[in-house]
């Protein structure tokens, strides 16, 4: 497993995304499913930012192990927690927004957790012990050139 | 990010280049809103788009409803990731993508 802790600013993020970006190369996964888990993790990490601990500044864990084998059975599959020990926040817990509706009507935002739901095979959340445990999976393709 | 203007400034093609996230929204975001004053005819190039998250995305459509008011808006060169992300989110509907 590797991870990483930081101060959640929004600096900070180009560390998480080489964090990332290195630990999904070692598992070979291919650029598509990079910069698809890289979305992800940029808006669970930048809601950490926005509103753990403002206004102040704390810190954020993040997480990555992989489990099963490419192309076997079980699948390869990359499993990301983001931990910290703002203020209890379930990102989950927000009504999914209508994409149906009219430009006038459509609201600007809201779409980052959406995104991430539609994206990942599996998403979770936790408060235990005073931390936001988030904790998000997916099925990796390996690169294939 | 580059702009291009003709017509006396009233058509304009955006170039977003790169990526686009939450670390350099803010300053595109600005650089747009003052680059689009007097502009009928906005476009956006995403050719070298290789990475926009929803940072991103809130400003595309913010774009296009100011541009609804002053004229009109269209989307050029989608690639394969970006057009995911655009149907995933309905943004195909509200978006004018040629």
């Amino acid at each position: 497993m590797r991870e990483i802790t930081l101060d959640a600013t929004r600096e900070n993020l180009a560390a998480v995304f080489t964090f990332l970006q290195e630990a999904l190369t070692e598992c070979g996964a291919s650029k598509k499913v990079i910069r698809q888990i890289k979305l992800c993790v940029e808006e669970i990490y930048i809601n950490i930012v926005n509103y753990a601990y403002t206004p102040a500044v704390g810190q954020a864990r993040i997480t990555f192990d992989s489990s099963g084998s490419p192309g076997g059975s079980p699948p390869l599959r990359a499993i990301i927690s983001f931990i910290d020990s703002g203020k209890p926040y379930d990102p989950l817990a927000k009504e999914d927004p209508d994409i149906g509706l009219d430009l006038d009507d459509t609201p600007i935002g809201g779409l980052g957790i959406f995104l991430v739901k539609e994206t990942m095979d599996d998403v979770r959340y936790e408060y235990t012990d005073g931390q936001n445990i988030f904790t998000m999976e997916k099925i990796i393709d390996v690169q294939t050139n | 990010m580059e702009f291009e203007k003709i017509n006396d400034g009233k058509a304009m093609t955006v170039r977003l280049i790169g990526e686009v996230d939450s670390m350099n929204i803010a300053e595109i975001e600005e650089k747009l809103l003052k680059e689009v004053e007097g502009v009928t005819d906005l476009t956006f190039d995403l050719e070298q788009l290789e990475y926009i998250s929803s940072a991103g995305l809130r400003v595309l459509l913010q774009m296009q409803k100011l541009m609804k008011a002053q004229g009109t808006m269209t989307i050029r060169n989608v690639n394969e990731d970006v057009m995911d992300i655009f149907k995933v989110t309905g943004f195909v509907r509200l978006l004018n993508i040629v």
